[in-house]
């Protein structure tokens, strides 16, 4: 840091001493300083610029690719060739049904997961930090990781077993709690789609969501938990007065964050568990994006609805970073 | 995750203290079982005879033992080469990325390097946006990268979130351990080898779990570029593959039994025993690294 600044200070010295002609022609003027430093770092550089090319062939150039959705692509035609149609391609998105359709699955879905999200992951991290035993706690939380880090193949696999309708678990457990009189085919029923993934979700993320309660909890002072015993307070008092107070800043700060992901719904499980009957609902904008363009070849809107994602989600994020820094936390990036 | 600052109850429980405490413990155990029990009953299926599984009732053990099931899908030649290049893919992309994402991670690193804001931009930058999938996908039909293995290693040859985390690292150590291999005349790539990459040893083991996982678990890349190339296949794609049938069919597998050994595995035995198969790497390694993935998720996370 000080030394870019020390850098960056003499830089400006030169400059300001040449421009008063004071400082001989024989003194290095910026740019001949630059390349002078950037020679003697050679090193430094060759072990940086060639991923720095890298970056720019995978990383800017397809942004080139959205002048895509301003024209009727076709993928045959050369660049020079394809027609252009200024907005057109958004105008037909926006007044597509199914375009609204899959925005309200994406926000529907979305807003399930963040408040299912984080009103068990607190939870889970509250009641874990009630356990006294701590190496049954420790195994509670090593066993809780575990779906995490499976892939979403082998989750939905399960999750599809389980609510199958020979033999399924869910079925099973709820037909012997004499809770529906026959197996339900939850899969193929739209309505149910939203809720199967949002309790998927906690599923496969609860135990690691908590893992950054579990950090911040650390930070509370023990002597405030033994003050309220003192004071009388009961277990939920204490949970209510020192825990859930000494987490808030992390709740809020992640609240933020995921705020600024609310078109972020996912793609892997809507696209493994969506099949005919549950279209309707399962649809999200990723699963739009790729159908449209891989399935339809209608490349320009695919990159549309693509744009309009990215755009939103920037929107979004810095938006969630100006509230945080209104919220005097820290800023988010 | 060091400790926590458990109260410390000398005091005698009251009996709500009681009730809760069985309440909790309960729960942790009902928790434990609803994560387990599908990956109990999936290993208790892929162990039991096939056709015996049609009649249903296996929970948490086979009834009919049997290895079939594991050899039939070990049998097919398609299987034997996902595994393969699912363990090519994750070895390799793991490597290349760890090293690669190291080396910029240090430059960026050095404070008195000219290029360092811009490099530290360029790449933070593209945390922020993304070409979407189709200019990616044409992107890659133009490097001539379909069908081709290294679509799978090349686009993540480095990860910014990795650089980042790697620099910080770099960043807390002691300053003197640089200056003295520079005193030393060694070189800034020396230093690199010599010096940075064994002190950073503990961030690269979180870095490189997370790549190896990634790369293990995806399935998309090879859905988008290689769906038509049988032989770059992985094995979680294969196991995505019989997942939409059984979608497609409705049920979660059906009667029709498939021959070839002696006696019958059905498709429901078959996806039981590739999702053995796709997870246990993970399931047995994760338990024993499981503090590099939770320090890398509180180095990445937000200091409340």
């Amino acid at each position: 840091m000080s030394g870019t600044e020390g850098a960056t200070a003499l830089l400006k010295n030169v400059e300001v001493e040449s421009s008063v002609g004071r400082v001989p022609p024989a003194r290095k003027t910026g740019l001949s300083l630059f390349l002078s430093r950037l020679v003697k770092q050679r090193t430094l550089v060759f072990m940086s610029v060639p991923f720095i090319l890298w970056l720019f062939l995978f990383k800017y150039v397809p942004l080139w690719g959205w002048t895509i959705a301003f024209q009727n692509f076709k993928p045959a035609k050369s660049f020079g060739e394809q027609q252009w149609v200024g907005w057109k391609q958004f105008e037909f998105m926006f007044a597509d049904d199914r375009f609204l359709q899959v925005m309200r699955n994406t926000l529907a879905m979305s807003l399930i997961n963040f408040v299912l999200g984080f009103a068990t992951a607190i939870t889970l991290a509250i009641l874990l930090n009630e356990l006294r035993a701590v190496a049954f706690k420790r195994f509670v939380q090593t066993i809780s990781y575990l779906p995490h880090f499976i892939s979403w193949v082998v989750a939905a696999t399960i999750i599809q077993t389980a609510l199958s309708t020979d033999g399924g678990i869910v079925n099973e457990v709820l037909l012997a709690l004499g809770l529906i009189q026959e197996p339900v085919l939850w899969l193929g029923v739209g309505k149910y789609f939203w809720g199967i993934m949002g309790v998927s979700e906690v599923w496969k993320n609860v135990g690691w969501n908590t893992i950054i309660y579990l950090a911040a909890l650390t930070t509370i002072d023990p002597s405030q938990y033994e003050a309220a015993e003192i004071d009388g307070a009961g277990r939920f008092q204490r949970i209510w007065h020192i825990t859930l107070p000494g987490i808030r800043p992390v709740i809020v700060i992640l609240m933020i964050i995921n705020l600024g992901q609310i078109l972020e719904t996912g793609f892997e499980p809507q696209y493994l568990l969506g099949n005919g009957p549950n279209l309707d609902y399962s649809e999200n904008l990723e699963i739009f994006i790729l159908k449209y363009g891989m399935n339809l070849g209608n490349y320009s809107l695919s990159v549309a609805a693509g744009i309009f994602k990215t755009i939103v989600s920037i929107v979004l994020l810095f938006g969630a970073n100006h509230l945080a820094k209104r919220m005097g936390q820290d800023r988010l990036f | 995750m060091a400790k926590t600052n458990q109260p410390n109850y000398k005091i005698k429980l009251s009996v709500g203290d009681r009730a809760f405490d069985i309440a909790n413990y309960t729960f942790m155990i009902l928790l434990m079982i609803v994560t387990v029990y599908p990956f109990v009953n999936m290993l208790a299926v892929s162990l039991n005879d096939g056709m015996d599984s049609v009649k249903g009732g296996i929970h948490i053990w086979p009834r009919v033992l049997t290895w079939d099931n594991y050899e039939y899908v070990f049998k097919q030649a398609t299987i034997l080469h996902a595994t393969f290049i699912s363990i090519s893919r994750t070895v390799l992309g793991t490597l290349i990325s760890t090293f690669c994402s190291a080396m910029v991670a240090y430059t960026i690193s050095r404070p008195d390097f000219v290029l360092r804001k811009f490099v530290t931009l360029a790449f933070v930058l593209t945390m922020y946006f993304n070409g979407g999938l189709i200019p990616n996908f044409l992107l890659m039909r133009e490097l001539d990268l379909l069908g081709s293995f290294w679509v799978y290693i090349v686009p993540g040859i480095v990860g910014v979130f990795n650089i980042i985390v790697i620099r910080s690292f770099i960043e807390q150590l002691p300053d003197g351990i640089l200056e003295s291999a520079r005193i030393d005349g060694a070189g800034e790539f020396t230093t690199f080898m010599r010096v940075v990459l064994p002190l950073t040893m503990p961030v690269l083991a979180t870095t490189s779990l997370f790549t190896a996982v990634y790369h293990w678990n995806s399935w998309f890349d090879v859905f988008l570029y290689n769906s038509s190339h049988i032989e770059l296949s992985t094995l979680q794609y294969e196991l995505m593959k019989m997942l939409q049938n059984s979608n497609a069919t409705g049920t979660s597998g059906s009667m029709d039994g498939m021959g070839g050994t002696a006696s019958f595995v059905t498709p429901t035995s078959v996806r039981a025993t590739m999702t053995i198969v796709a997870s246990l790497p993970i399931i047995m390694v994760y338990p024993f690294l499981q503090r590099y993935f939770v320090k890398g998720m509180t180095l990445g996370g937000v200091k409340g």
